[in-house]
């Protein structure tokens, strides 16, 4: 497959698995659902580390460096806000 | 194995993960590790691109990094339960920010075509995600009014924003990306952009909160996913559309739980639709107060008890009462249940949450389908903050919330609502039930409130 019809390929099949994944996700859990959500999209981290290590240029470095600390910030408090909620849901035996 | 092919393996390893992470939400028993591995999968990625090579400036990226991280751990682990609102909101909206960031450095290298399309749009909807979720948090946090906004020629000013920056994003994309007027244009198409996603926000007032959110999560996911496009990464790509997915249901439930098409939540404020309506007809009508004793006898004597907690709970800071309350109950062999409705409180799920923190089991929690039949043999409702969820008024036509879903508790033996004043909801209606014949009501804070009855309870 050639590479854009090998993403759109991707791209329709994680639509179908997000939807299935996600509409089993019980109702006590949408907010940790959401900021798990939230964490996960952090993962543009990756994007901003491969774009401003090809950056050329004090403006476009620094931006490239802000959008690093945005979506660290993003990525790792998502995640650790996340396991604080999800700590709290203890069922009647625990 | 060629270096690619380990890097891609990395990454095909760090989508499973995310899918695992939100498969794991299916039950609260699976959802602490779920997200263990989630975070694992994003480390994995991380790491990975780090040992990717060819990347410049590593000591600045790895700094960055740092400075993010020490940033963020502390902030979340700190932050009250009560202000999670407001965290989810800004993480969400720092994640559009970024998205848009390295969209628009991409905007010179695409070299035209698709790809520049696609760096455009994650320009124009991660800045407005930036930005409305920026002033998602200043509402939520109380640093602005939380009443909806609406400025003169509000719809004007949002349109013509809208407008305006996919205007200005033909332009970039008709220059081509690489030159000077393109990057100008792209520099407004930004400006615009954040303009109209404080604008979209802005009328937005507090129960609809929960579908803002949502939406720009969502919105944030469509970014990323779009990134994922534009940079040719397949894990981008994976993740950014399982945020798509899992925002757009989320949005769709909420907007469900409302009653009425999102479109509705999202512009009602600015055509004037939404709270316009507010009367308060029957200020004087009488209504029965009683006291913390009265209450506390009363559910003494009652079999079933039913909780319905609204956002006013977690303004109040009761949850810890309520639980405390709730054991004596549960001593005094009364079955106590709490009544969830889809939209009470600022985010979806937000009771869930709030409850989760006082260590009440998570199966006491219904659904209103679950719930709304077992009113009618519950001799005691306690409405805590809540209204417009329980609010009569939606059953009949021609009111701001006609038509959705409320909980039934008319249909109790007793109501007993605790409130700070006569003030009606969100949605400024007055509520029937209050002056029904079977409800009671305290006045106070829920938390003080809650704890005199507790007092009582056991001076029983």
């Amino acid at each position: 497959m050639s590479g854009n019809m090998g993403l759109l390929t991707v791209f329709v099949l994680a639509v179908f698995v997000g939807f299935e994944v996600v509409s089993k996700v019980s109702t006590t859990l949408h907010t940790p659902l959401m900021s798990g959500a939230n964490a996960i999209h952090g993962v543009i981290l990756v994007g901003a580390i491969l774009v401003t290590g090809h950056a050329e240029g004090a403006v476009s470095i620094t931006l490239g460096l802000i959008a690093i600390v945005l979506a660290t910030v993003n990525m790792v408090g998502g995640f650790v806000v996340t396991d604080r909620m999800l700590e709290m849901f203890k069922g009647k035996k625990s | 194995m060629t270096k690619q092919t380990v890097i891609d393996l990395a990454y095909l390893v760090a989508a499973a993960c995310f899918i695992l992470a939100l498969k794991g939400l299916s039950s609260p028993k699976s959802a602490r590790n779920g997200n263990r591995i989630g975070a694992f999968g994003a480390i994995l990625a991380v790491v990975t691109v780090l040992f990717s090579g060819g990347l410049e400036h590593l000591p600045l990226i790895l700094g960055a990094i740092v400075l993010g991280s020490a940033a963020a751990v502390p902030a979340s682990r700190q932050v009250p339960m009560t202000a999670m609102p407001q965290l989810v909101a800004l993480f969400n909206g720092v994640g559009g920010g970024a998205a848009a960031i390295v969209a628009y450095l991409e905007v010179p290298e695409t070299g035209g075509g698709f790809p520049l399309i696609a760096s455009l749009f994650t320009m124009i909807v991660g800045s407005i995600s930036f930005s409305g979720s920026v002033v998602t948090f200043l509402k939520l946090q109380e640093v602005m009014t939380t009443r909806p906004v609406v400025l003169p020629g509000h719809a004007v000013l949002f349109g013509g924003s809208l407008v305006g920056a996919l205007a200005l994003a033909g332009v970039t994309f008709a220059q081509g990306g690489d030159n000077h007027a393109s990057t100008l244009a792209a520099i407004a198409v930004v400006v615009l952009s954040l303009a109209a996603g404080a604008l979209f926000v802005l009328p937005v007032g507090g129960a609809d909160v929960p579908i803002v959110i949502s939406l720009l999560n969502a919105f944030t996911g469509l970014t990323v996913a779009a990134s994922g496009y534009v940079l040719d990464n397949v894990l981008l790509l994976i993740a950014g559309t399982l945020v798509g997915a899992s925002g757009t249901i989320l949005t769709r439930l909420m907007a469900t739980a409302m009653g009425r098409p999102i479109t509705a939540t999202l512009f009602g404020a600015i055509r004037g639709g939404s709270s316009a309506g507010a009367t308060s007809v029957g200020g004087d009508r009488p209504v029965r107060s009683a006291s913390p004793d009265d209450v506390a006898i009363l559910l003494n004597y009652a079999t079933k008890v039913i909780v319905v907690p609204g956002y006013g709970l977690a303004v109040a800071q009761a949850q810890h009462t309520v639980r405390e309350l709730a054991d004596l109950l549960a001593a005094r062999d009364v079955e106590v249940l709490y009544g969830i409705h889809p939209v009470a409180g600022r985010m979806p799920g937000h009771m869930n949450v709030l409850l989760a923190e006082a260590n009440i089991p998570y199966e006491q929690l219904k659904e209103m389908d679950e719930v709304n039949p077992q009113f009618a043999t519950t001799d005691v409702v306690l409405v805590i903050g809540a209204n417009d969820v329980v609010n009569p008024a939606a059953r009949q036509p021609g009111t701001p919330i006609s038509g959705m879903p409320i909980l039934d508790v008319d249909q109790a033996q007793n109501v007993i609502f605790l409130k700070r004043s006569m003030r009606p909801g969100f949605a400024g209606i007055d509520n029937e039930l209050l002056y029904q014949p079977n409800t009671t009501l305290l006045f106070g804070d829920a938390k003080d409130s809650l704890t005199k009855v507790v007092a009582s309870l056991k001076a029983l």
